[in-house]
C-alpha cells in the first residue's frame, strides 16, 4: 500500500472481497462436501473394487486385471450384452434422432395448433418410469396388445410379432418403445430450428433455391450443432436403458435383452460380484467415452459451426 | 401477398382490421398446410394412442380386456378399479406416502444445495473458481453406474453402524426421514446435483452483476442478494429444476430398489413393479387404473408447467 492512497477505503474493499470470498466457500461447502463423498471418493473405491473379487461378503484380495480378462475372455454373457446394447442404441438412437428431425421441420410452421401438437409429441418423454414400461407390457401383447392390433389392420400381414416373447423381436420392441420420447430432442431441434437466421432463406430463395435445397444447405448445416448434441446425449442416454429392462424384459427371452447397465446391476445385486460388476461399470465408462470422442471426432466432417474458421 | 402486406404497417402492428387466416393465405400455403397435417396428425394420435389405451383398459370390466378387436369404450365404465387395484392387494397408500415425503425431500434438498452453489459459481468472486467449476462439469459426464456400487457399500455400511442407535433413539424416524432405509436416498440431494448446479448457474449469469454490487456497496450479505434479488429474478429456472427434480425423484426405481426391503417403507415405483410381477398376466385393468394413479402427478405436473417444460429445455438442451 502506497501512502498517497487513504488506508480505510482500501482496508474495506480487501475485506468486501474477503468476505466474497469466504462467502463462495460457504455457498458451495454442501456441494463440494458431496464431491467427496458422493462423488470422488466412490470413484476411487469403484477403481480399487475392480481389482478385487469382493463379494460384499467376503474379500481374499487383489486378482489384478483377472475381472477385466474374465469379461473380455471368458464371460460369453458380456459379449452379448455389448452386441445387445449397441443393437439397441444404433436402432434407438437413428429413429430418435430422425423421428425427432422429423417431427419438429413439420411443427415448426407457425401454423394454427403447432403448440398442441408439439405438447402431444413432447408428452411421452416425460411420462416415464414403471407405469410407462408396464403400459408398453400390454401394448405389446402378442395376442391382444394394441401394437399388433393396429399392424395387422395397416399392414398386409396375418400375424404380429410375439415383440417382448421373442429372441429377435425384443429389442426392435425396446426401440420402438423407446421412439415414442421422442418429443424431448424435437424440442432441442425446434429451438435450434428458430436460431436459423431467416435471411439466409431469403438469400437461397433469391438464388432460386427449392424447399429441398434449403433443406441440404441451409437448415442441415446450421442445425449440425444441435444434431451434433442431440446424437451424443441420446446414445449416452440409450447406452444406460436400465428400468425398461428390470421391468419388462429381464433380459429375457433367453438373453436377447441383456443391455450392459442390467449386467452391471445383476451381478452386483444379485450375484453380489461387487468387484466384477465395477470391472464391467468401468467398461461401460470406457466405451462411452470411447463414442463420445469417436462422435466428436467425426463430427469435423459434418458440423458446421458458424463463427468458426 | 402484396395485399397481405398492406395491412400491415412497418412496425409489425396491424394498421386496419386483418381477415381470418384462411382469406389471407395464398393457394400455396393452404396446399403446404394441409400436407403437414397430413403428415402430423396421424402422427400424433399415435402418440397419444397409448395413453388413451391405458385410460380406456383402466376402466374396463375384466371380460373386456382380452378381446380381439379391442374395445375403446368400455362398457360398463368401471370407476371401482381404481379403488380396488390401489388398496386390494398392495399397501399402495402407503408408498404413495412415502413417495411423496422422499420426493419433497429431495425437491427442497436439490434446491437448497444447487441454488447456493450455483450462486457462488455464477457471482461470487474467488480463487480458484474456475477449476472447481470444471469439476460441477466433468462429474456431470461420469456415468451413474460407476458410483452406484460403492455408494450401496458405503451406505449400507453407514445404516448398519446407525441402525443400533436409531432403533434406540429414534424409532419413529427423524422429521419426515420416517425410516434409515431412506437415508441414502433423502441426504445426497442436500449436497447438490452437478447439472442443476450448471443449470441454476447459467441462469445467475443473465442477470446484471451492478444489481449485486449495488446491493453490497449498500451493505446487503451475499446471503440476502442471493435470497431477494436472485431468487425473484429465476423463478422460471428455479421452476424448471423443481419440476424435472420432481420427475426425476418420483420415477426413480433402482435406488429403493436395492436400498429398501420392508414393504410398509417402499415407495410407488417398486410397488408398482410388484404389482406387475404378482398380478402382471391377467389384471391389466388394474394395473392400468394404478399405473395412471402413479403417473397422474407428473401428468398434472406437464399440464401446468408446459410452457415453463418447453423453454427449460429449450434453453438447456435437457431430456427429462
Amino acid at each position: 500500500m502506497t501512502a498517497s492512497v487513504p488506508a480505510r477505503p482500501v482496508k474495506r474493499l480487501r475485506t468486501l472481497q474477503q468476505r466474497e470470498e469466504r462467502d463462495f466457500w460457504i455457498a458451495i461447502l454442501p456441494w463440494f462436501l458431496g464431491l467427496f463423498l458422493f462423488t470422488g471418493g466412490p470413484v476411487i473405491a469403484s477403481l480399487v473394487f475392480s481389482f478385487t473379487d469382493w463379494t460384499g461378503l467376503n474379500l481374499s484380495g487383489f486378482i489384478g486385471f483377472k475381472n477385466y480378462r474374465d469379461l473380455l475372455v471368458e464371460d460369453l454373457v458380456f459379449w452379448e450384452t455389448v452386441y445387445n446394447t449397441f443393437y439397441y442404441t444404433f436402432g434407438s438412437v437413428l429413429l430418435g434422432t430422425l423421428g425427432a428431425l422429423f417431427v419438429a421441420l413439420l411443427l415448426n410452421q407457425n401454423l394454427p395448433g403447432t403448440y398442441f401438437l408439439r405438447l402431444i409429441y413432447y408428452l411421452p418423454s416425460i411420462a416415464s418410469g414403471v407405469a410407462i414400461s408396464i403400459l408398453w407390457i400390454w401394448l405389446f401383447n402378442p395376442n391382444v396388445g394394441l401394437v399388433n392390433y393396429l399392424l395387422v389392420k395397416l399392414l398386409p400381414i396375418d400375424t404380429g410379432p410375439a415383440w417382448l416373447s421373442s429372441q429377435t423381436w425384443s429389442k426392435p420392441a425396446l426401440i420402438l418403445k423407446s421412439t415414442w420420447g421422442i418429443g424431448a430432442n424435437m424440442i432441442i431441434i425446434l429451438a435450434g430450428l428458430q436460431g436459423v437466421p431467416q435471411s439466409l432463406y431469403e438469400a437461397a430463395r433469391i438464388d432460386g433455391a427449392n424447399a429441398f435445397d434449403e433443406f441440404r444447405n441451409v437448415t442441415l448445416p446450421m442445425l449440425s450443432p444441435v444434431l451434433f448434441f442431440v446424437i451424443v446425449i441420446s446414445t449416452i442416454n440409450a447406452f444406460q436403458i436400465l428400468t425398461d429392462i428390470l421391468v419388462m424384459t429381464q433380459g429375457g427371452p433367453g438373453t436377447s435383452t441383456y443391455m450392459l447397465v442390467y449386467y452391471i446391476y445383476q451381478n452386483a445385486f444379485q450375484y453380489l460380484k461387487m468387484g466384477y460388476a465395477s470391472a464391467l461399470a468401468w467398461i461401460l465408462f470406457t466405451i462411452i467415452l470411447a463414442l463420445t470422442l469417436l462422435q466428436l471426432w467425426g463430427s469435423r466432417r459434418w458440423v458446421y459451426y458458424e463463427g468458426a474458421t | 401477398m402484396a395485399q397481405m402486406q398492406d395491412t400491415v404497417a412497418p412496425g409489425g402492428i396491424p394498421a386496419r382490421p386483418v381477415a381470418p387466416w384462411w382469406q389471407r393465405a395464398s393457394k400455396r400455403r393452404i396446399l403446404n398446410m394441409t400436407i403437414i397435417y397430413l403428415l402430423v396428425l396421424p402422427g400424433a394420435v399415435m402418440f397419444l394412442i397409448p395413453l388413451l389405451w391405458m385410460l380406456s383398459t383402466s376402466l374396463k370390466e375384466s371380460r373386456q380386456i382380452f378381446v380381439n378387436p379391442p374395445v375403446w369404450i368400455p362398457n360398463p365404465v368401471v370407476w371401482q378399479n381404481f379403488t380396488d387395484g390401489w388398496s386390494a392387494y398392495l399397501p399402495f397408500n402407503t408408498f404413495f406416502v412415502n413417495s411423496t415425503l422422499i420426493t419433497l425431500n429431495n425437491i427442497v434438498g436439490n434446491l437448497f444445495s444447487c441454488c447456493l452453489a450455483a450462486y457462488g459459481f455464477a457471482r461470487l468472486r474467488a480463487r480458484g473458481r474456475n477449476v472447481l467449476f470444471g469439476l460441477v462439469l466433468a462429474t456431470m459426464l461420469l456415468p451413474n453406474e460407476v458410483l452406484i456400487i460403492p455408494q450401496y457399500v458405503l451406505f449400507t455400511k453407514i445404516t448398519q453402524f446407525l441402525k443400533p442407535w436409531w432403533d434406540y433413539y429414534t424409532p419413529g424416524g427423524i422429521l419426515w426421514m420416517r425410516y434409515l432405509s431412506w437415508l441414502p436416498m433423502m441426504v445426497p440431494p442436500w449436497f447438490g446435483f452437478p447439472f442443476f448446479i450448471f443449470l441454476l448457474r447459467q441462469f445467475f449469469l443473465t442477470i446484471p452483476l451492478d444489481l449485486d454490487e449495488a446491493a453490497r456497496l449498500d451493505g446487503a450479505s451475499s446471503w440476502r442478494i442471493l435470497i431477494q434479488i436472485l431468487v425473484p429474478l429465476t423463478k422460471p429456472a428455479l421452476a424448471t429444476v423443481v419440476i424435472f427434480a420432481f420427475i426425476g425423484n418420483w420415477n426413480n426405481f433402482l435406488m429403493p430398489l436395492i436400498y429398501i426391503r420392508a414393504q410398509k417403507e417402499q415407495v410407488l415405483a417398486v410397488g408398482l413393479n410388484q404389482f406387475r410381477g404378482q398380478f402382471g398376466h391377467v389384471d391389466f385393468h388394474y394395473m392400468m387404473a394404478v399405473s395412471l394413479i402413479v403417473l397422474l402427478p407428473v401428468l398434472l405436473i406437464f399440464f401446468f408447467g408446459q410452457r415453463i417444460f418447453v423453454q427449460g429445455i429449450a434453453l438447456t438442451g435437457i431430456k427429462g
